[in-house]
């Protein structure tokens, strides 16, 4: 190691050049891509003069639809990023057999592992499901815009602060090896020393900020902007997903806040939280981590619960099955996943009585999760199914569901727990879970509300082709995982001894390859509907014969959402009006009142990424100073009292008239 | 697939109450299977099929829907209620094996129970060390039982959590610092078996394998006296260094063991400069050493991220031992203070 002499220590605190993975052939390639990729797009956006366009009409934009179109958009990049993870990761074990040390030494494959489980819950799973709410719930609940349109924009651009600082450490130093809920004392200063563990905390810290306020933002446009008549026994069930899942957020994400911080003291000023010594207490820790994570997987699953709703009544052309036992479902699943935290630790020690309590309310939950099932099953019963792409979407999560919940009762049952714990078992019953509940369910709302966000539908060869690829790799890619569990093989491992083993290990790798080709199917048919969007474009607004009011204005539609707040009337407000004869109004538009862009959101979210990447690298001056300019800036907006502005009348009539013309043509 | 056909009675009562939560479980998933397949061909809008574009809702159906899970959580709760307290890992076993009770019948007198045989466990980077009290042996990533006699393992982890898990044998449960766990187990197969940790700890965990034979009575006595004649000391100071990160250790044994070095290392002061656990806890409860207290406590130099590969840390503080019945006066703790 070169000496570094003291004022180098001062400008860039822990940073020096070897902390440059310079050595790492994977990683220089990567970089490298990265580097030419992010150039040629930097060109290519200079040569056709879209910086400004970038800048006024999304990234400062305080409209819920573009917000969460971006949140999508940083979902499926973060997507790339998790899955190529998750290839090497398969690659390694199914070739490190019989003294083979494979192609990742520990120190990279310990890193991949965390980031794998990081990126996908924090920066995949979640942009998604919140992406999806923040486009979809305004519109159903026949809204303008969120409560909070600057907070808004603030919160997407932390969670891009998070996922920024993530995808940092891939090249300035490294990421933390500890798993991805970073378990003390393995995750405290004196066994993780590095500054990955420091990315892992202020990436989660900062992100997780995004997530709490786009919570509250969600909760106050759902309870207070429905449209009149819209009663919460009348609200579009997804809108009823979205809003147990925001409580779940507010109600949990300062927990996570907190022991994170705790855990950042832990490290950053020597107090004894989570170590061993001077009364330290680790199991304190993975308690807390847990109060937070197990709703947590309840946040990511009701909302696409709610999508799921959805598609099964517009494409069964039905009523939903049980509208009032699906709300009492999600909110007893909402209550009931506060109590369940402890069984992802059986095995840490706890009497039989606590685990036994915590193994029943676990398995209770599965009662009012099978209702919906049932309810979803009992719509498709003397229902009319077409079979687009989001209801085969449908039909594959209910089939793949159940043996997820299956097994998953299976882990809540402790005696069972001891044995299949921390195994490849329970590697397989999430992803089972998180890939055919949340993963499903993002592509089907993805295929189900695109022609409403851009006016053309999604092309349904790549669609069904991406579609199979990803049903087959998934069930290939992960049954031979419950098997590997049921033969004692425990997850995180980098090398194995049992040459029998290998053979599940290489057709596992092959599953992930097939779902590989379901994500690139997925792009593919992106870029196709693009190219052939005049072929699949949609005038009407209402492709699929929707029922809720989202489908009731055009595709896409107008920055103002909807000209003239509707009314429900009942369920299903759209199917109701359309049944009613509705006929929309031609004349008496007025002027509309919005907010107004601003830059602040991702000014603020870039200092504060800036801070924490600062501290990250104990570089106090810069940390220091980005602190305050949050600070500034945070009050520096406040005094902005340019926020909103009138949508003139004109404007709307000339909006207004061009659909009425498209409708006339349709 | 070894968890479907353990060697161990606990791993089998276990196996058995997963393969009942599974028949179960399967009374509702594969008709909902079928109903799913079968509905979406039937009611396929092509099929012209009966269409209820407005039924939504039926109060039986709603009754059936919610009951009959209920019904098989009741069923499956009831189970999982005895199981896990018949199962808890802290419970001494009250069977050998099926049909084996634990009094063994001698005739013309009072059965004699089996006492369960003590192994402590200790969790090192990256190895197993497996001490023996009664026979006052240890050994390293090996441990050897006797068929059909109880064990019960007392489980403490040097540095960060760990997860003791021998899948023939019985369950897993967590190997933490300055903590003892339990695990009542026995093994009714003679066999070679893998044993592992099951909770990451770092850049060795991959290697942290040992074995675990279950051998007859004979051939263990024979592995004692093995142990006794051909292994090492382990004092305090030779587990100092043998608790370093290392990995991929090959099979050790040791004798000569002193009767409090697990109590010391689960109380974290091997060293015996540093005040045990108990001790501290012991004060804590009376109320703490108030303002003096502070005095024992001294700066450490804390090494274990440079053995892990990480840089020096700043000194960290640790309690010191006041005293000892080997060292009354304190003399240990008094020269680390000096030191520092």
């Amino acid at each position: 190691m070169t000496s570094y002499p003291d004022w180098w220590k001062l400008i860039f605190g822990r940073f020096t050049l070897e902390a440059i993975p310079y050595h790492e052939p994977i990683l220089i390639a990567t970089f490298a891509a990265v580097l030419l990729g992010g150039l040629a797009l930097v060109a290519l956006i200079s040569r056709f003069k879209l910086w400004g366009y970038l800048w006024h009409e999304w990234f400062t934009s305080v409209d819920h639809k573009k917000i969460g179109i971006m949140y999508m958009i940083l979902g499926v990049i973060m997507l790339l990023r998790g899955f190529a993870d998750a290839l090497m990761m398969r690659g390694q074990q199914a070739i490190a057999f019989a003294g083979n040390e494979g192609y990742l030494p520990p120190h990279h494959y310990d890193q991949i592992f965390t980031a794998h489980g990081v990126i996908m819950i924090f920066f995949v799973a979640m942009p998604f499901v919140t992406g999806l709410m923040n486009y979809v719930v305004p519109l159903q609940i026949g809204a303008r815009d969120v409560a909070f349109p600057f907070l808004n924009n603030f919160s997407f651009w932390m969670t891009v602060g998070g996922a920024v600082l993530v995808m940092a450490s891939l090249f300035i130093g490294e990421f933390a090896k500890v798993g991805w809920l970073a378990y003390p004392p393995l995750s405290g200063a004196a066994y993780s020393p590095g500054v990955g563990m420091d990315y892992y905390l202020w990436a989660l810290q900062i992100a997780g900020i995004g997530t709490t306020l786009s919570g509250v933002n969600l909760i106050a446009t759902i309870v207070k902007m429905r449209a009149p008549g819209m009663d919460l026994m009348k609200m579009p069930i997804f809108t009823w997903t979205s809003l147990c899942t925001n409580v779940l957020i507010v109600a949990t994400f300062p927990i996570l806040a907190a022991t994170l911080a705790l855990l950042t003291l832990d490290r950053y000023v020597g107090t004894n939280f989570f170590t061993n010594d001077l009364g330290g207490n680790p199991m304190m820790y993975v308690n807390l981590i847990w109060i937070w994570g197990h709703p947590e997987v309840y946040i990511l699953i009701l909302p696409l619960f709610g999508v799921y709703s959805e598609v099964a009544s517009t494409f069964c052309g039905k009523r939903l099955f049980g509208y009032a036992s699906m709300v009492y479902a999600t909110v007893v699943i909402t209550i009931l996943s506060y109590l369940v935290w402890l069984h992802h630790f059986f095995t840490m020690g706890s009497g039989a009585s606590v685990n036994s309590f915590f193994g029943i309310t676990t398995m209770i939950i599965s009662i009012p999760t099978g209702a919906k099932i049932f309810n979803w099953l009992f719509t498709m019963y003397r229902g009319r199914i077409r079979f687009e792409l989001p209801m085969m979407w449908l039909l594959a999560f209910m089939i793949t569901f159940v043996i997820g919940g299956m097994t998953g009762v299976m882990l809540a049952v402790p005696p069972a727990d001891f044995v299949l714990h921390n195994s490849l078992f329970l590697i397989a019953h999430f992803h089972n879970v998180i890939i055919g509940g949340v993963v499903f369910g993002v592509f089907a709302g993805i295929a189900y509300w695109f022609p409403k966000a851009f006016g053309f539908k999604l092309d349904p060869f790549w669609g069904h082709l991406s579609f199979w690829f990803w049903v087959i790799g998934f069930y290939v890619a992960f049954m031979p995982l419950y098997i590997l569990g049921l033969m004692g093989v425990t997850r995180r491992l980098s090398r194995f001894e049992d040459p029998s083993l290998q053979i599940w290990f290489v057709i596992a790798a092959f599953g992930a390859v097939l779902i590989a080709l379901g994500i690139l199917c997925f792009l593919i048919q992106i870029g196709v509907s693009i190219l052939r969007r005049e072929q699949l474009r949609d005038t009407t607004g209402d492709p699929w014969d929707g029922r809720t009011l989202e489908w009731s204005t055009s595709s896409p539609p107008p920055a103002y959402n909807f000209a003239f707040t509707p009314i429900a009337h009942d369920l299903d407000a759209w199917a109701d009006m359309k049944k009613r004869g509705y006929q929309r109004p031609l004349t008496g538009y007025r002027p509309i009142h919005m907010p107004r862009n601003t830059g602040a959101g991702l000014i603020i979210a870039g200092l504060a990424t800036i801070c924490g990447f600062a501290l990250i690298w104990y570089i106090w001056w810069l940390a220091a100073l980005s602190f305050v300019s949050v600070i500034a800036a945070v009050i520096i907006h406040t005094f902005n009292y340019d926020r909103d502005f009138h949508i003139p009348a004109d404007e709307v009539v000339q909006a207004e008239d061009a659909r009425t013309q498209l409708l006339g043509r349709a | 697939m070894v968890l479907l056909s353990p060697s161990g009675d606990v791993a089998l009562q276990q196996r058995n109450l997963m393969l009942a939560s599974v028949a179960l479980m399967l009374l509702v998933i594969i008709p909902v299977m079928a109903l799913t397949i079968f509905f979406a061909w039937r009611y396929r809008a092509s099929a012209k099929a009966t269409y209820h574009p407005d039924w939504n809702h039926s109060l039986p159906l709603e009754v059936v829907i919610w009951s009959v899970p209920l019904l098989i959580i009741v069923v499956l709760g009831a189970m999982t209620w005895m199981g896990t307290h018949l199962l808890d890992p802290y419970r001494p076993l009250n069977r050998i094996a099926a049909g084996k009770p634990m009094v063994e019948a001698k005739a013309g007198g009072n059965g004699v129970r089996k006492q369960p045989m003590v192994i402590q466990v200790v969790a090192l980077d990256w190895k197993w060390l497996f001490l023996y009290p009664a026979q006052g042996i240890a050994s390293l990533n090996e441990v050897v039982a006797p068929v059909d006699q109880p064990i019960e393992f007392r489980i403490t982890s040097s540095s960060v959590m760990n997860s003791l898990f021998i899948p023939a044998l019985a369950g897993q449960i967590y190997a933490m610092p300055g903590m003892q766990t339990k695990l009542n187990a026995v093994i009714n197969r003679p066999g070679d078996f893998e044993g592992f940790s099951a909770n990451y700890s770092g850049a060795g965990f991959s290697d942290m394998r040992f074995r675990f034979r279950g051998v007859d009575d004979k051939a263990f006595g024979e592995w004692v006296q093995g142990a006794i004649r051909g292994g090492s000391t382990l004092g305090r100071d030779e587990y100092l260094v043998l608790e370093r990160p290392s990995e991929r250790e090959p099979v050790r044994y040791f004798r000569d063991i002193p009767s409090d070095l697990f109590t010391a290392i689960l109380n974290m002061c091997v060293d015996r400069a540093k005040m045990c656990m108990r001790d501290m806890m012991a004060m804590d409860a009376k109320g703490g050493g108030g303002k003096e207290g502070i005095h024992t406590v001294v700066a450490l130099e804390y090494d274990k991220s440079v053995r892990r590969g990480g840089q020096p840390l700043p000194p960290r503080p640790f309690v010191t031992a006041i005293c000892t019945p080997t060292d009354v006066y304190g003399a240990a703790g008094m020269s680390a203070r000096a030191v520092n």
